[in-house]
């Protein structure tokens, strides 16, 4: 069996798609490369999913934070806390049992204790506290004159924020909000460890590689193999920041644009 | 099944006969309870212990990291880029048995080299009885010890890298002037190190090093990944349905009121992290020439 | 003459790693009653106990009760951090292929599935919960072509999802699944027993072959004398021998 077959095989074996036994004896490297990074699909949609809504409300609660009316901000704050304040791995923990009795007032809630659905929205509800601390301090540090150019032209209301305040805030949380969205990655590699159940063995990445360490007893090659992965991945998000990083400071000079480092944040 | 062992409070004796609050106490004091309130105690030693040794791997990293000799310095910057590109939790999966191998492999060197078996016997590793750790006839206590350890030194390895990461930028951030300064009071570069480059960079590196110290505690529920009973183990064994044939306090599933009290624990000690490391903050920018000791010089002033 | 000393030491030595120290440290999982659990003092409790103490008191060990996590239960036998597994482990080819067993203690335990008393379950489409590397999972994954199966770390959240409605049944040991169908009322057992597996013997190294001798001849003498059967039938094993 070649190394094309197994992919043929394996290759979306995540999805249900291929194969539907795992390899069982005489693992090869190949079948590991495979079926972890047919893993990695998982982790792509998750991070990218969670990311993509979590911006929007990141934004949102940013504002509401700002905002001088309590009651828009003490929820803020609160839902700030309570993602930041505890750890993803119980939060998931706990997400899993609240939707398990969820399930019971409605048919409707059934999706919502699979790992697709429910770890989504708890990624999703995380990364958007995180995300909703960096904006809030870029909001905070935007320069008084900004704001004073937008009132001398007579800016207002939406018209104001799209145009002035916004832009400015993201160019100040960019590189921050690069960290957040790698961190993000990784920190998706909790789900199917913490509650969250694998269906008909369609895992992650890390479910993959446990599998291997698990049935060939040695977890030097998985777990390398694992890593590179996430190594590639945390690039390609660099890279794909980088362009939007870009875009954003297009009218400074060159020398003026800030650099994107990574920095740490790693588990919640 | 099993009699009932000894209690607190005396009206426990027969569990079957109480209920309500009665009930509840003597539920939350079983000998078995007692084994997660003791755990918090693990979790809160292991931070203990970590913060200082992951901060003497970061100062390692760093200092390997920004070395003249390339070597040290490739090693340093890789040690740093890898593990922060990588889900801690995949370190946390093999270290504990591939460091425990390790340990016994270099012990089986010294300890019996005229071994003549091979270590590796198929699936099995087997070194010598005289290098085993803890050795084949310790207590439990020094297996408990050993397996603790060995999770400090995995959360040390892991967390060192992004305190080398923010020490290294905390290096840097020391004003330019400052090192020229030393340099033009003829200190060796050992000197500008150790007494202009240090002492200043703390104030530096506080801000990620805070964030660092939060980071660590929401680490801690993945120390049962690491073979430590923790907190997160005990949740889910007490949690978890009992029937009345196995215990004298027969429950439902109960997992999800211990998920939460450890989420109502972690965001008590969050916020008290957060006062403390706040007054640590400004005590450190009094007297600094930062926009913080700056701002704090003026509200003297004023 | 010391070299000869030394030499005779490292055959003592390799014979049986384990022996040659005092204690044995018996590895559990000590969530999965009735082989084994942990009781409300906190110890290791159920068959799997008074089996291994008694076992132990007849090979002349000196043994010592250990607790890990299932998933990881082999490697950790395998590197050296215990001696024996002694957790409800059915004896399959391919746990055989990476650890040794001894003598089998009970008889090939029928599994079961269990599913809501209230709902009619066919199994051979039906999303099926088992605890992962398990016998039971492997059995779903490779005999029940159209079943879906979900994995769950530890039996109880196996059981926890067929009453969320996550599953529509478990496949479990029978032994492990009787007290609670029998307390919980809305639990009911579906479909026909299955049998895998070649009954529960006590895991070792393969290197170890002096304590997997030792063990199973403790084990066969409890078998002749009765004992085993009566902790058999005390614990609600099932079949005896």
């Amino acid at each position: 069996m070649t190394c094309w077959d197994v992919v043929q095989d394996y290759g979306l074996r995540s999805l249900g798609i291929g194969e539907r036994l795992l390899p069982r004896s005489d693992f090869t490297l190949c079948q590991q490369v495979v079926l972890i990074g047919s893993g990695m699909l998982w982790n792509i949609y998750f991070g990218a999913i969670a990311l993509a809504a979590g911006f929007f409300l990141a934004i949102a609660t940013a504002v509401a934070k700002a905002h001088h009316n309590p009651l828009l901000r003490k929820p803020a704050d609160a839902f700030v806390l309570l993602f930041r304040g505890s750890p993803l791995f119980i939060q998931f923990f706990f997400a899993y049992f609240a939707f398990l009795n969820l399930k019971s007032v409605s048919p409707m809630l059934d999706d919502l204790s699979s790992a697709w659905l429910g770890a989504l929205i708890v990624l999703f509800l995380n990364t958007s506290a995180y995300s909703a601390e960096i904006f809030y301090g870029a909001l905070m540090s935007i320069p008084k004159g900004d704001n004073e150019a937008a009132d001398a032209y007579g800016m207002h209301g939406f018209s104001r924020f799209r145009r002035i305040t916004l832009p400015t805030t993201l160019r100040l949380a960019w590189p921050a909000y690069t960290n957040e969205a790698i961190f993000l990655f990784h920190s998706t590699t909790l789900v199917f460890v913490s509650g969250f159940p694998a269906q008909s063995q369609r895992g992650d990445a890390l479910y993959y590689a446990s599998y291997f360490a698990d049935k060939t007893f040695n977890p030097f090659v998985p777990y390398p193999i694992l890593a590179g992965y996430f190594i590639l991945l945390t690039l390609t998000v660099i890279g794909l920041f980088g362009i939007v990083n870009r875009r954003l400071n297009r009218h400074l000079p060159r020398e003026n644009t800030p650099k994107i480092r990574l920095r740490p944040n790693l588990i919640r | 099944m099993s009699e009932p062992g000894a209690t607190i409070f005396s009206f426990c004796a027969d569990p079957s006969s109480i209920d309500g609050f009665e009930w509840l106490a003597c539920y939350l004091t079983t000998a078995k309870h007692l084994s997660i309130y003791w755990s918090v105690g693990t979790v809160l030693l292991l931070l203990a212990i970590t913060a200082p040794v992951a901060l003497l791997f970061g100062f390692g990293g760093a200092s390997a990291a920004r070395s003249r000799v390339w070597p040290v310095s490739i090693i340093g910057r890789s040690y740093i880029a890898v593990v922060r590109g990588v889900p801690d939790i995949a370190f946390f999966l093999f270290f504990v048995i591939a460091l425990d191998q390790f340990f016994e492999y270099l012990r089986h060197q010294v300890k019996c080299p005229d071994w003549d078996m091979p270590i590796r016997q198929g699936n099995d590793f087997v070194v010598c009885a005289a290098a085993k750790l803890p050795l084949g006839n310790a207590p439990q206590w020094m297996h408990e010890v050993y397996g603790f350890s060995l999770a400090v030194l995995t959360f040390s390895i892991v967390f060192g890298a992004f305190a080398a990461n923010v020490l290294y930028g905390a290096m840097r951030a020391v004003p330019r002037g400052q090192i020229e300064t030393a340099e033009a009071y003829g200190m060796t570069q050992r000197q500008t190190f150790w007494r202009i480059l240090v002492p200043q960079m703390w104030v530096y590196a506080l801000p990620g090093l805070s964030n660092l110290w939060m980071v660590l505690i929401k680490a801690t529920p993945l120390l049962f990944l690491l073979g430590v009973e923790d907190i997160v183990y005990w949740a889910k064994e007490l949690g978890s349905t009992k029937t009345s044939k196995f215990t004298d306090y027969p429950h439902g599933d109960w997992r999800m009121w211990y998920f939460a009290g450890l989420l109502v624990f972690y965001l008590c000690f969050t916020k008290v992290s957060e006062a403390v490391l706040g007054r640590i903050s400004r005590r450190l920018s009094r007297g600094q020439a930062t926009a913080a000791g700056e701002a704090q010089r003026k509200a003297a002033l004023s | 003459m010391k070299t000869l000393i030394l030499s005779t030491a490292i055959v003592a030595l390799t014979a049986g790693a384990a022996l040659a120290q005092d204690v044995v440290r018996m590895g559990t999982e000590g969530a999965y009653p009735p082989y084994n659990f942990l009781n409300d003092k906190g110890e290791v409790d159920g068959f799997e106990r008074e089996l291994g103490d008694e076992l132990c008191k007849r090979a002349e060990l000196t043994c010592e009760w250990v607790t890990n996590e299932w998933d990881s239960i082999i490697p950790n036998l395998v590197s050296g951090n215990y001696d024996t597994i002694i957790a409800g482990m059915s004896i399959t080819d391919e746990r055989k292929q990476v650890i040794d067993f001894t003598e089998n203690y009970t008889q090939p335990d029928p599994s079961a599935f269990v599913a809501m008393a209230d709902a009619s379950v066919d199994l051979s489409g039906a999303v099926i919960a088992a605890q992962a590397a398990t016998i039971q999972a492997s059995y779903v994954a490779s005999e029940l072509p159209g079943a879906t199966l979900l994995e769950f770390a530890t039996p109880e959240e196996s059981i926890a999802a067929v009453r969320s409605g996550e599953a529509d049944a478990v496949l479990a040991d029978k032994a492990y699944l009787d007290p609670i169908v029998a307390e919980g009322g809305d639990l009911a057992f579906t479909g026909e027993n299955v049998l895998i597996g070649g009954g529960v013997g006590m895991g070792v190294r393969q290197s170890d072959t002096e304590l997997r001798d030792k063990f199973t001849a403790a084990i066969q003498s409890m078998k002749a004398d009765g004992t085993l059967n009566a902790l058999i039938a005390k614990w609600e094993i099932g079949e005896q021998f």
